[in-house]
């Protein structure tokens, strides 16, 4: 008699949904941000499927050299005759690739520079803030092109150059919500049962301190994209003949006043994939810390 | 408050010293020698050599580092290129002011139509007004830079033909990369102003004023502004300093010799003393700019100034 009252109560409780679940459902009810993620998650497939979707070979020159838009060439053909369409959907693969990559390898740093920083505070914290500061202090695409110089040019030098311009930022605001929650119950209490330090921080007190930083990834992956396309706009990214997104505007530089078509189209491509970024970024702020929405 | 001033300016010293140490230990380790990029290709080992002595770059590191930190903190002396063999504080000096007017221009633009677009999103909040300030501020937000200088030098200097599209003479030349460069800006200021306006705005001193008959207007540039000004001066701060670093995309495009151009002709040419002294040069400009904002909080917020104030006699009780 007692068990069943005490299931029939335990039925009656409302079944408690996870903050993830909760973040997605919030995150559904926004449209702007269902509208970046559908843009987003399309790209992908796009640049996935590229070598099928693709009219013809990115490298393939071609008799047709500077033709506007047209049946044959839908985004028209640059100076060499490649065709522009299928320029941007392989210079996908790079541009987008370098902001996501560049954005986990920081948050692979930041996240451990944050955690120690954040939960021992003290001397440890001083100094490694100091050494942010001083990386700070220098404006970012200065850091960027001066990093790009050191480790060469190329996919992946890029790609580690603007990695550490995204770390300081990131570690910051790790180390901010480590400090907030470092003297939380749940702390207390994993404290009190003797479990180690390592384990505090990596079990208990970095997956409570992680969700502003999932923000910060997401419009971190749109600034990204917009310095690997500055960068390669001044020769310091990835190379010719290599379709990056910027590397092409850089490309269509000396043509694009008699040739307007070849910088509209990798243009729109950057633009797109920031806003849709960006409307997911907001999405996911609002979503996770519905007291900022306004 | 002079004392605060004093103490922000001592402490900029270590973290300028450090960026210098930073800046020549990574242009040092940069592959590419800089004796190898002035004498080509055809150089023989011997050539090199006399060139590698003639520079300094056959010394070890350290002392390398003694002497420029000697030289640009202590003397003074920003050092010569290796390239044009002319004085990098003279190039400074004649550089520095087109980057500065250029990210003057920029930041007006952006304060002009940022601070109008945010307030009137904040107080018709919800409405069209908002929605469409909000639409333009994620666009800008989204479209590069150096894009937008493309399209605006192809509509206004190729199509209209209203103004030069590249080049410097008078502010005519500053018109088209100041739009370009200032769009984002715009876009990140209107939505902070919003943000903090929406913090303000609801406040009971402001229901007081429109209860007392004071005009809307008056309520929202007295009352509300004044008090949303901090987050929104930050963020000036903040943007002007990295404009100021951030230029060299847009003076590549429109062809300006500015601090940015020369830094990344610096890079190319792995001439260090260029690199070296324009990290500096723009690191304690961007620290002067944190120096700033902080000292405009305490124009706009008396409770600021008075903590100010109080620390700096605490420092003198001790």
């Amino acid at each position: 008699m007692t068990e069943a009252i005490i299931q029939r109560a335990r039925g009656a409780q409302p079944k408690k949904k996870s903050e993830f679940v909760r973040v997605l459902k919030q995150l559904s009810y926004n449209r702007g941000a269902m509208l970046g993620l559908c843009i987003f998650v399309l790209e992908l497939v796009i640049i996935l499927l590229a070598p099928i979707l693709a009219p013809y070979d990115y490298a393939a020159m071609s008799s047709a050299i500077r033709e506007g838009p047209s049946l044959a060439h839908l985004c028209g053909t640059d100076d060499l005759g490649r065709d522009i369409l299928s320029r941007i959907l392989y210079g996908g693969r790079y541009s987008i690739t370098m902001g996501i990559f560049s954005v986990m390898i920081a948050v692979v740093f930041s996240s451990v520079i944050g955690s120690i920083a954040g939960y021992f505070g003290g001397r440890v914290d001083n100094i490694i803030m100091r050494i942010l500061d001083v990386i700070q202090s220098l404006p970012g695409m200065l850091l960027t092109i001066v990093m790009s110089a050191v480790l060469g040019s190329g996919y992946f030098n890029t790609i580690l150059a603007l990695s550490v311009n995204c770390i300081p930022g990131q570690a910051r605001m790790l180390r901010a919500q480590m400090m907030k929650n470092r003297d939380a119950e749940y702390v207390e209490a994993s404290q009190s049962i003797n479990c180690s330090r390592l384990r505090i921080i990596a079990v208990h007190l970095f997956p409570n301190s992680f969700s502003p930083l999932i923000v910060q990834m997401t419009m971190g992956v749109a600034n990204m994209i917009l310095m690997a396309s500055s960068l390669s706009f001044i020769g310091l990214g990835v190379q010719p003949p290599a379709p990056e997104w910027g590397a092409m505007l850089a490309g269509s530089r000396e043509f694009f006043r008699s040739s307007p078509h070849m910088v509209v189209f990798p243009g729109l491509a950057i633009a797109i994939t920031i806003l849709a970024l960006n409307l997911l970024g907001d999405g996911l702020r609002d979503a996770l810390d519905p007291k900022l929405k306004k | 408050m002079g004392r605060y001033i004093l103490k922000r300016l001592l402490w900029m010293i270590p973290i300028i010293l450090s960026v210098a140490i930073l800046v020549f230990t990574l242009m040092t380790f940069c592959p590419g020698k800089p004796e190898a990029i002035i004498l080509g290709s055809t150089a023989t080992e011997a050539d090199l050599a006399a060139l590698r002595e003639e520079l300094g770059l056959n010394r070890p590191f350290l002392v390398r580092l003694g002497s420029f930190l000697e030289d640009t903190f202590l003397h003074l002396d920003l050092g010569k290129s290796y390239i044009t063999k002319g004085s990098v504080a003279q190039s400074i000096a004649e550089y520095l002011p087109r980057t500065f007017i250029l990210t003057v221009a920029t930041m007006a633009i952006s304060i002009c139509l940022a601070l109008p677009l945010g307030v009137m999103a904040a107080t018709h909040q919800g409405q069209w007004q908002d929605n469409l300030s909000m639409a333009f501020a994620l666009v800008g937000i989204s479209v590069p830079n150096f894009w937008l200088a493309m399209m605006l030098v192809i509509v206004f200097s190729v199509i209209l033909d209203w103004l030069p599209p590249m080049g410097i003479g008078g502010l005519e030349y500053y018109i088209l990369p100041a739009i370009s460069g200032s769009l984002g800006g715009v876009a990140g200021l209107a939505r902070q102003t919003r943000s903090s306006m929406l913090d303000v705005i609801r406040a009971d001193y402001i229901t007081t004023a429109r209860a007392k008959g004071v005009s809307e207007f008056k309520v929202i540039t007295k009352h509300a502004l004044k008090n949303a000004l901090i987050p929104i001066i930050t963020i000036i701060g903040t943007q002007f300093g990295r404009q100021l670093g951030g230029t060299m995309v847009i003076e590549t495009i429109f062809g300006i010799p500015g601090m940015g151009q020369y830094i990344i002709s610096g890079v190319n040419q792995r001439d260090y003393p260029v690199v070296q002294s324009g990290a500096i040069i723009l690191a304690i400009v961007f620290s002067l700019c944190m120096l700033l904002v902080d000292l405009l909080y305490a124009a706009a917020d008396p409770r600021i100034k008075a903590q100010y104030s109080k620390r700096g006699k605490k420092v003198r009780k001790t």
